[in-house]
């Protein structure tokens, strides 16, 4: 796979979320606003990143027996160090995004990606894959939280739109994420089906 | 792809174990690195919230603050401001268990003789577009209000109640309960100062 | 009492599925027939609560003893591993059947997010040992609760007539939505 089909996949054919229907939790949890979405994607994608650098290192050295072990380890690191810097320089994120920090470690994604891609890759395709696919993470959150925070309250990036007694008060809640979610797959999946 | 280490017993307890020690190692020094700034931040945090009650202060309320422990799991806690070693108030962070999602904590600012100069809202699970406009409602003017105004000169119930302040529409629970917290926090507020 | 609303709290109030988001992958994944979510629901439970049990200690005993709190996600999902671990080989034996209807989603337990959400959640909210022990067992009903009611109404989506667009994991998300609306209607019993 050519390195720039690599960068690409992970914003619309291999979208994570939208199409591999991984990572779930996250997506639901933290996108009640765009920033929060933004601000989760990007941590994961930092976790990603380095979780698959290191991964495709050390594959090797793993015994096939303790391999998902292994890998939780050393994401589980990335995610306490990422957990610690958002706390310590970021903290009102820290405490928008809160138990959804430690949680990356069970995002599906990163230890998904870690099993299928980058203990079979080398260093540079493993990196740019962690790449793509977080950022197609961030942008698939960033739309959803954009969608949810105008819908809900009126704003966008805390920015105002229009008031938001006009809003409608569910999207921000549960059910609303499970219902933009819903649609917004149905319509790629509709797009998907247009282009092909 | 070239050759991968054997599955032996020993390697798999060798190799899990030097992961986690590595990572652990690695996890520790970033700990080192960033425990001052998160202890700054969550510091930061705390005086802000009281910041936003109180007018601007000289001394350190954290220093000079007093526990007024009510069970195991509640102590209200008053955070004296002062100027030039004057006192020209307090903050006081108190609680209810009234509320609709079952007890919340916030932060009342309170002139020396009790009136309200403000209050914040430090956490609380009422319902999102109803009790949770407290946050602004009763520093809105008017009957809703309860800036400025002293509850030993006004009743901090709801109108509902024969109260002289008006409950949130459609949320009377969260609003009784509101009330409930700054009436707790007055009352051990005076108590204090006496 | 207090016990008693934990366990309503937790089981319907805050149902960790449609109102706390956490464990949905299983949610979308398992729930297609009743008899596997329930089977799904039970394996839930017991890897949530025996987690709980021996995370909680860790954390009072080793973690918060020598000052190393932020080894907290590493030693928890260490230990989670371990018990779906020790939960696949027991079922292997004890109910072969089962292991094969729950497939590829009885190792991936070790990364719903339920399990991991709640063992972190019991130490925020400082819970004693019993607490935190009903809390688990009541948030993992809760859990199987939401993925039976979720079963049950797939069964029927099955055989009705969806514009091709939704088919699939949008009625699916769709449906859970109105679901967790339902569910909002808890709010306020305790």
């Amino acid at each position: 796979m050519s390195q720039l089909n690599n960068l690409t996949k992970g914003f619309l054919r291999e979208n994570p979320v939208f199409v591999l229907l991984l990572g779930m939790c996250p997506t639901l949890g933290t996108t009640t606003s765009a920033i929060n979405g933004l601000g989760m994607g990007l941590a994961t994608t930092f976790v990603l990143i380095m979780s698959n650098m290191v991964i495709s290192l050390v594959a090797n050295l793993i015994p096939d027996k303790i391999r998902i072990p292994g890998f939780i380890v050393i994401i589980a690191s990335f995610v306490t160090i990422v957990d610690m810097t958002i706390a310590a320089y970021l903290p009102s994120l820290h405490e928008s995004l809160g138990l959804f920090i430690p949680l990356i470690v069970v995002n599906c994604i990163v230890l998904g990606r870690a099993e299928s891609f980058a203990s079979k890759n080398s260093l540079i395709p493993s990196a740019i894959d962690g790449l793509s696919m977080g950022l197609g993470f961030s942008f698939a959150l960033t739309l959803l939280g954009s969608i949810r925070e105008i819908l809900g309250s009126g704003k966008i990036f805390n920015f105002e739109v229009f008031n938001d007694q006009y809003g409608m008060l569910v999207f921000v809640l549960a059910p609303g994420g499970f219902l933009a979610l819903g649609y917004i797959i149905a319509i790629i999946n509709k797009i998907k089906k247009a282009i092909s | 792809m070239s050759k991968k280490i054997k599955s032996s017993f020993k390697n798999m307890v060798l190799v899990l174990f030097s992961v986690t020690l590595i990572a652990s190692a690695t996890v520790a020094y970033v700990y080192q690195l960033t425990k001052e700034p998160i202890a700054k931040a969550k510091l930061n945090k705390q005086i802000q919230a009281i910041k936003d009650v109180v007018p601007p202060f000289t001394n350190n309320p954290f220093k000079e603050k007093i526990d007024i422990k009510v069970d195991d799991k509640h102590t209200i806690v008053i955070f004296p401001a002062k100027k030039n070693g004057e006192l020209i108030g307090a903050a006081v962070k108190t609680y209810t268990q009234k509320a609709f999602g079952g007890e919340f904590w916030i932060m009342v600012g309170f002139k020396p003789d009790g009136t309200i100069i403000n209050y914040s809202i430090l956490e609380h699970k009422e319902t999102p577009g109803l009790g949770s406009k407290m946050d602004v409602w009763f520093k809105e003017k008017g009957k809703k209000s309860i800036i400025n105004k002293n509850p030993s000169k006004t009743k901090f119930t709801v109108s509902k109640d024969g109260g002289d302040i008006d409950a949130i529409t459609a949320a009377t629970i969260s609003s009784r309960a509101f009330l409930d917290a700054v009436e707790r926090g007055y009352k051990a507020f005076i108590k204090q100062n006496k | 009492m207090e016990y008693l609303l934990i366990i309503i709290s937790a089981i319907f109030v805050n149902n960790i599925v449609l109102t706390q988001f956490l464990g949905i992958c299983p949610f979308l994944g398992v729930s297609k027939k009743v008899s596997t979510a329930v089977g799904m629901g039970g394996a839930v439970t017991f890897v949530m609560t025996l987690a709980t049990l021996v995370t909680y200690l860790i954390q009072k005993e080793i973690l918060d003893t020598f000052g190393i709190q932020y080894m907290q996600t590493i030693t928890y999902i260490l230990v989670i591993a371990s018990l779906v671990q020790m939960l696949e080989i027991i079922l292997k034996k004890a109910s072969p059947s089962l292991y094969q209807a729950l497939g590829v989603f009885l190792p991936l337990i070790t990364t719903n997010c339920a399990v991991l959400g709640v063992a972190i959640m019991v130490i925020q909210k400082n819970y004693n040992l019993l607490e935190s022990l009903i809390f688990a067992a009541a948030t993992a009903i809760g859990f199987a609760l939401a993925l039976v009611l979720f079963a049950g109404l797939r069964e029927h989506l099955d055989l009705m007539r969806i514009p091709k667009g939704m088919k699939g994991t949008p009625i699916a998300l769709v449906t859970a939505g109105l679901l967790a609306m339902a569910f909002m209607g808890f709010a306020g019993i305790v």
